[in-house]
């Protein structure tokens, strides 16, 4: 039994085919995130508040009402788009923040990345796929909104769809790298919710519904307070949302002359489009610069 | 195959690796003991590219960055405590072989040795998986990648005692891959392993090589005492080439220098019988 005619220690030639290395694919990565988030609850909610809005605003009956004469699908989208700009940015930036500082307390991590993924095609195929979840509810509550018009026989805006779909998916994208990068800087959920939730607050205070038309009110410079409303990717959201059906600004009172000066309609349409883009970008490439630094689990 | 130099890691100051130095070669079979702190998770954190660190490791054939994909498609790992991942256990199992290059054939037939049927768990999330069960899945698709490497944190905790024979059976087939084992049951992983390394705060205390021995034809000498007889020991005993007294409870014979702790895990199983043991080193075979 035990007497060792030949070593049981010694290798045995690797059954490892001389084929390429196997490598987990972007692709691979983009089908894992979209299916683990296609059953998380935070999208079933995120899916139900983004359509059921619309649903709910169809059924009251807000496209019959007129006000500062937009009526029709027009009333429909201003009110929705405004709603959703209050709703969207929290949504995606308290559920993004926790998603990979989650994993990482609890262990997902520390197992998945042992499988030979590079960590670019790790970091941003999950951006990727987020991306495309946060979008596709919005896409179909302003697809129900398209029908819902035509079969009402309202005239469609679909010029203003395609624009208000732009801005959606800006300001998506630029609060997905807001929550890339607090979640890879954080070391605990708690931390990153809490710091989401305070920045979220903080955008939302530096609207020219707050803290902005206190500014003014103080008489603060004025280059300082078109600063922070140019920076504020809400603020520019809401202003390029009401400049699509109010060009001449009337909603926004004198500092409308700032931005039709300067920027002129179409100017501050792409402003309210790149920037968000690339101040998300931006954030979610610092964000992983900071997971490829820092220790992964 | 793995070449460690200097390697450093601490947190808050603490050094937790402290210029760890070690080579792994090719058939190197480990195992990695030491007292709960004393860094070896943390080395294999290292290893797989989870830690930023002092010093380097490097991995034959490839860049020597800190995490490279190519040197991990060579490594299979299972952690000391499976992630809750909520995946099906199907999508895992396809991200294993995709990803991996796992072996669908051979996954099915580890699981099934391991006493888990894939096709009833696969819808299952994995999260909702009992501990033994989620282990076995982890174990199945490590022994299902070609790797070179194995890395096993406490691979046999939450495995019962049928799956944990099965499981060190398992192992022991792989001989085509070197093999990196925590554990803190030394007597259950004794009869796979030719290397012991024991860490105590971040450094190397023991490094036991027996294959070294087992090529200079090494023995040791044996003598053991029990309390009363016992069948099973004496036949278990008999197989290594003991002899036994009149009395039956006393026995001598030789244990190859490389099987030692095939050995001592075969008398921990009947460690309260013993009263008695001694193990001499001599320096050839003279039974």
């Amino acid at each position: 039994m035990n007497a060792m005619s030949t070593d049981p220690f010694t290798p045995l030639p690797s059954t490892r085919s001389a084929g390429p290395v196997p490598r987990t694919g972007v692709s691979l990565i983009l089908r894992l995130e979209l299916s683990e988030s296609l059953r998380s609850r935070w999208f079933h909610f995120y899916s139900l508040v983004v359509v059921g809005l619309m649903l709910l605003l169809i059924t009251t009956g807000i496209s019959e009402s007129r006000v500062l004469g937009f009526t029709g699908l027009s009333r429909l989208l201003v009110s929705y788009i405004q709603i959703a700009m209050a709703v969207l940015p929290l949504f995606i930036i308290v559920t993004t923040a926790r998603s990979m500082v989650g994993d990482r307390e609890a262990g997902n991590l520390e197992y998945m990345l042992a499988f030979p993924v590079s960590l670019t095609t790790w970091y941003w195929g999950r951006f990727l796929a987020r991306l495309v979840l946060v979008l596709a509810p919005v896409g179909v509550a302003l697809i129900v909104a398209g029908v819902y018009g035509m079969a009402m026989g309202h005239a469609v805006p679909w010029w203003h769809i395609g624009l208000y779909s732009g801005l959606i998916a800006a300001l998506a994208t630029c609060f997905l790298g807001l929550g890339f990068l607090i979640s890879a800087w954080s070391r605990s959920t708690e931390v990153a919710l809490g710091a989401s939730l305070l920045i979220w607050l903080l955008l939302v205070a530096l609207l020219d519904l707050l803290l902005l038309s206190v500014l003014i009110q103080q008489r603060v410079s004025s280059d300082l307070v078109i600063g922070i409303a140019l920076a504020n990717p809400l603020q520019a959201f809401r202003t390029a949302s009401m400049i699509l059906f109010d060009p001449q600004l009337i909603l926004l009172g004198p500092s409308s002359y700032v931005i039709l000066d300067n920027f002129g309609v179409n100017g501050y349409v792409a402003w309210a489009m790149g920037y968000p883009v690339a101040l998300g970008l931006a954030l979610a490439g610092l964000g992983f610069w900071r997971f490829r630094k820092s220790d992964l689990v | 195959m793995i070449t460690i130099d200097r390697l450093t890691k601490r947190f808050d100051r603490r050094a937790v690796l402290d210029e760890l130095t070690l080579s792994i070669d090719a058939g190197d079979r480990i195992a990695l003991i030491g007292s709960n702190g004393a860094g070896k998770t943390t080395l294999f954190r290292c290893l797989l590219g989870h830690y930023g660190h002092g010093g380097s490791v490097g991995f034959e054939g490839t860049s020597g960055k800190r995490r490279d994909a190519r040197a991990l498609a060579r490594i299979a790992f299972v952690p000391q405590l499976p992630p809750p991942l909520r995946m099906p256990v199907g999508e895992l199992l396809t991200f294993a072989e995709k990803g991996a290059g796992a072996s669908r054939a051979r996954m099915d037939e580890i699981a099934g040795k391991l006493g888990i049927d894939l096709d009833e768990v696969r819808r299952r999330p994995f999260y909702r998986l009992s501990g033994g069960q989620k282990q076995k899945i982890l174990v199945t698709v490590a022994l299902g990648r070609d790797a070179d490497l194995m890395i096993f944190d406490e691979p046999a905790a939450n495995l019962d005692p049928a799956a944990r024979a099965v499981f060190i059976d398992l192992l022991a087939e792989r001989r085509d891959a070197s093999m990196l084992i925590a554990s803190h049951r030394l007597e259950e992983v004794a009869p796979l392993v030719n290397r012991v390394i024991e860490l105590d705060r971040g450094r190397v205390v023991l490094d036991d090589n027996l294959r070294d021995r087992l090529r200079a034809g090494d023995f040791r000498q044996a003598l053991i005492v029990l309390s009363a007889p016992h069948a099973p020991l004496t036949q278990a005993l008999e197989g290594w080439g003991f002899r036994s007294d009149a009395t039956g409870t006393r026995f001598s014979g030789p244990v190859p220098s490389a099987e030692t702790f095939r050995f001592l895990g075969l008398l921990a199983r009947y460690g309260s019988l013993i009263e008695q043991m001694t193990l001499e080193q001599v320096p050839e075979r003279v039974f």
